[in-house]
């Protein structure tokens, strides 16, 4: 009979395979940083399953990881924040979406120096 | 407090994020200031440092909190810590000196974008960049890398133009892509053996399935982040569209955090691991970057974009040292004896200097190049190769720096490049793999033929007179010249000084057994 | 089988159902408003997993309020065309295989996890007495793992300055706007209704952290969440950036961590080690002011760089 961590263990492993899929096949960036999230959130998952299997000492779950995870919620949490606010740049620059495949930035040399 | 050094751990990591807190509250008329006067400080603490390491023969280590791992996290300063830490600030601090007026808020005006941003990002880039080489844990190693990647991708869209903020999100799904895979394998790590100190874990680490795994998982995130061929798409034009300041360091400094990591995570948190297959696959990405990355330097039309090409190339050769450093002959050896045979096939010291004073070097040399470029095409309007023709006559300083720069990455004696790449190839000789030797030889070739490209123009053009558009202050191309003079003199230096790399290595315990 | 295992199978089987749902379906707007449903079964799994704290932080921070960011940023981008062509039916096959070969291995390293697993449970246990903490997540990250929340309260500043780096130089010094959305009736009424219950809930889960589930990011999370929708549904204005004291609730977090944890050197035993006996009281003041600056990061995250433009 299957365990619950290891139920949740394997559904952890798909949803990475899942995020990044997403992540390598779907082209628009907001997609994108939604399959990151999903592939981060699978990543969290499988570190709560190492916790639940670290039950002990009168704990369900081994709190090192809890916390870990907690602070890396945050962190993917200010990624997402950043990557949408650079979309949206984009998006208002561009006055399209996007595609990021662009070898060369084509920019020509800044020239806006203050120099006295 | 003062008379026990490994609170110089402690103090290079809340110096530049104190600095940051303090910029975002004073504003941008006074964020430049700080980050100038903290820079002189924190060249004080890296050298210290350094002294210190040395002196006490062995890595300085700092519970925090008093917690020691594996509850707590543990800071560690070996001598390679304490190089890199002494690299960061001292090009961060040319960086500063060069960006000095760039970034500024008028007296009477109020407080402008980069002038805040500019410095505040630039504060928490170092602080980060401290965090990699000192942090011993795996998960405050994540957060520094996210640290890193949210100060440094700000800085390549500053100027806000759509090609550098297309060229900033896809750095940003890499470097995330990156971070998600690292925090993955160190996942697995825990779970497997119940620690995320680096320490611990290189007596548990054994060659297993699930640390196989996890090892794999790290280096393909890192990778992805270092820029190493095939994951190097996101570089050229995210170091290229950035400001030439904001190039220099994210080009000399940023992907080598990344490096950093991938040396300590397979030389010390998992030294059972490294193999000479392993390190095999790794110094072929190494080589192909090389070649790769040459060949296309070769064909760009725009300075900062062949500028930036050469950093994919020059990021090969610092995964040369992995074949080197591990003995491919000691591949044949009973399972029994394992851990003890891999510990006594680190052998290699040449390698490991040749692979720092390359890192070392590099980084000097290219922010003194991505400078050079920036002050070229302030100066022109412009940066394309093609009108480059007598800017020597104009701007002899600057072409100074660069072609003094240029030697060292193209390995001329007798700068920094030419000692690393001769103690690589010394290496090569060592252990018998002469083929690298072919790769480090034709990859200089490759160098001096694009950088001749830019230079042969520059110096021997025929153009009369060259017209700019706007005046170079002096000092900042005295800044440059400074920074390609470190990577040339970094040649001179006493090779015995090279010993600081082998201080508090973690494998080198394990070579005493029998 | 046990019932607790069936319900456990059924919530695997619909997770995984709307994250695959999520990847496909084609309008943006859709696959986000699944994200959030994601979100919230994903917090169940982490009920039962038996991790209540991360559970608050999943539905708080993984679906509240990364779903309110992605769903503004969706709106923005209705009118977006598309230009870049997805990938040919060759490279997604290669992908797939390469992901679920990706999959097959973890799942190969998951089931060989030693038993029984490595765990610092008991250590955790054994020295939470001298924190003064109930809570043993609390414990871990402002005691023993300390530098890792101090370290990720700085990280949302870069962040967020990055945000605001990408406002354009004449807007510096304005004030972000997040009306996405013409106001109406139903989001309003939800903006006024609330509010009070959130802050509360938000004060409360900062206030309990110490000893029961909840803590600094949870009730930062909530606190930011309800200022989020403020915003969104127009009755409150954010701040301009360049305000001074927007600034120091934004660092004050930190710099009160950081403070403390000098401190340790010289009245403890070392940096960010509290004194013998002082413990509960300093992590719990550090609790408080960085609820309040992380409140103020995560919601100034969600509203984006500063504009000047009227609406």
């Amino acid at each position: 009979m299957i365990s619950t961590t290891t139920l949740f263990g394997l559904s952890s492993v798909i949803l990475v395979g899942l995020g990044l899929f997403g992540l390598i096949v779907n082209p628009q960036p907001l997609r994108k940083i939604l399959a990151f999230n999903l592939l981060g959130s699978g990543v969290f998952l499988l570190f709560g399953v190492i916790a639940r299997r670290g039950a002990g000492a009168g704990l369900n779950s081994d709190p090192v990881p809890q916390a870990l995870v907690i602070t890396g919620l945050v962190v993917a949490f200010a990624a997402t924040a950043l990557a949408v606010a650079l979309l949206l740049r984009l998006f208002q620059e561009t006055g399209q979406a996007i595609t990021l495949d662009t070898e060369d930035p084509s920019i020509h040399a800044p020239a806006r120096s203050n120099d006295p | 407090m003062m008379q026990d050094p490994s609170n110089l751990l402690v103090l290079a990591l809340v110096l530049p994020v104190a600095g940051l807190l303090l910029a975002l509250v004073v504003g941008g008329r006074y964020a430049g200031r700080i980050a100038l006067w903290l820079m002189p400080v924190g060249l004080a603490i890296a050298v210290m440092l350094v002294v210190s390491v040395i002196r006490a023969d062995d890595a300085l280590v700092y519970d925090l909190g008093g917690w020691m791992p594996p509850l707590g996290v543990a800071l560690r300063a070996d001598g390679l810590s304490a190089i890199f830490i002494l690299t960061t600030v001292a090009v961060i601090g040319a960086t500063g000196i060069f960006a000095r007026t760039e970034f500024r808020t008028l007296p009477g005006q109020p407080e402008t974008r980069t002038s805040l941003t500019f410095w505040a990002l630039l504060l928490a880039l170092w602080g980060a960049l401290n965090l990699v080489f000192l942090s011993n844990d795996l998960f405050s190693l994540f957060v520094a890398l996210e640290l890193l990647t949210f100060s440094a991708i700000p800085l390549v869209c500053l100027d806000g133009r759509a090609g550098t903020l297309a060229a900033g999100l896809r750095y940003l799904l890499f470097a995330l892509f990156g971070s998600v895979l690292y925090l993955l394998g160190a996942v697995l790590l825990y779970g497997a053996y119940g620690t995320l100190d680096i320490g611990l874990l290189s007596g548990l680490v054994r060659p297993e399935p699930v640390a196989w795994g996890a090892a794999a998982l790290m280096t393909v995130g890192l990778m992805a982040k270092t820029a190493l061929f095939p994951l190097h798409f996101w570089l050229p034009p995210a170091h290229a569209g950035a400001p030439a300041a904001a190039s220099a360091v994210l080009s000399a400094l940023v992907i080598k955090a990344s490096l950093f990591l991938i040396v300590r995570l397979w030389f010390d948190a998992m030294p059972a691991l490294m193999n000479p297959t392993a390190a095999q696959v790794l110094a072929t990405l190494g080589a192909a970057a090389i070649l790769f990355g040459s060949v296309l330097a070769l064909r760009q039309a725009r300075l900062k974009l062949l500028i930036a090409y050469s950093t994919v190339a020059q990021i090969g050769y610092l995964f040369l040292i992995f074949p080197l450093i591990v003995r491919p002959e000691s591949g044949s050896f009973a399972a029994a004896d394992l851990y003890t045979e891999l510990a006594a096939t680190v052998v290699s010291t040449s390698a490991w200097s040749g692979g720092v004073l390359q890192a070392v070097s590099h980084a000097f040399a290219k922010a003194a190049m991505f400078m050079a470029a920036g002050l070229i095409a302030q100066s022109l309007g412009h940066d394309r190769i093609a009108d480059l023709s007598s800017i020597g006559r104009a701007l002899p300083i600057t072409v100074l720096a660069f072609a003094l720069a240029g030697m060292s990455l193209m390995g001329l004696p007798p700068s920094g490049g030419f000692a690393a790449k001769w103690l690589l190839l010394t290496a090569t000789i060592e252990t018998g793999q002469w083929w690298w030797a072919l790769v480090i030889l034709g990859g200089g070739l490759l160098t001096g033929g694009y950088l001749f490209r830019v230079l042969a123009p520059a110096l021997f053009g025929s153009r009369q007179s060259v017209t700019l558009r706007a005046p170079v202050a002096r000092y900042r191309e005295v800044v440059v010249l400074a920074l390609a003079l470190c990577s040339v003199l970094l040649g001179f230096v006493r090779l015995g000084a090279f010993d600081l790399v082998q201080i508090g290595r973690l494998a080198k315990a394990g070579m005493g057994l029998p | 089988m046990t019932l607790a295992l069936a319900v456990d199978i059924g919530l695997t089987l619909l997770v995984l159902a709307v994250a695959c749902w999520t990847l496909a379906v084609r309008d943006t707007f859709t696959s986000v408003i699944g994200f959030v449903a994601y979100g919230l079964l994903l917090a169940l799994i982490w009920v039962r997993l038996a991790a209540p704290d991360v559970a608050l932080t999943e539905a708080a921070m993984g679906s509240g309020l990364t779903g309110l960011l992605l769903l503004g940023a969706a709106a923005r981008l209705q009118n977006a065309k598309n230009i870049s062509a997805p990938p040919g039916l060759a490279l997604r096959w290669v992908a797939g295989v390469l992901c679920a070969l990706v999959s097959a291995g973890l799942a190969a390293m998951v089931l060989l996890l030693p038993d029984p697993a490595p765990t610092l449970a008991p250590a955790v246990v054994a020295h939470l007495p001298a924190t003064g903490l109930g809570n043993p997540v609390t414990g871990v990250l402002l005691a023993y793992r300390a530098i890792d929340t101090l370290l990720e309260a700085v990280v949302l500043l870069p962040a967020l300055l990055g945000v605001w780096s990408l406002a354009a130089d004449r807007d510096w010094g304005g004030a972000p706007r997040l009306r996405y959305h013409r106001p109406d009736g139903a989001l309003t009424l939800l903006a006024q209704v609330l509010p009070p219950f959130g802050i509360i809930v938000g004060i409360y889960l900062c206030w309990n952290g110490a000893d029961q589930p909840g803590g600094a990011f949870q009730g930062g999370a909530v606190l930011a969440a309800m200022w989020a929708l403020i915003l969104t549904a127009g009755l409150a204005e954010a701040p301009p950036v360049s305000r001074r004291w927007l600034r120091w609730l934004l660092v004050a977090g930190s710099a009160v961590f950081l403070v403390i944890g000098l401190a340790g050197i010289g009245f403890a035993d070392a940096f960010l080690a509290y004194p013998a006996g002082y413990a509960k009281p300093l992590i719990l003041t550090i609790e408080l002011v960085l609820t309040l600056s992380i409140a103020v990061a995560l919601g100034l995250l969600i509203a984006g760089p500063p504009t000047r433009t009227p609406s």
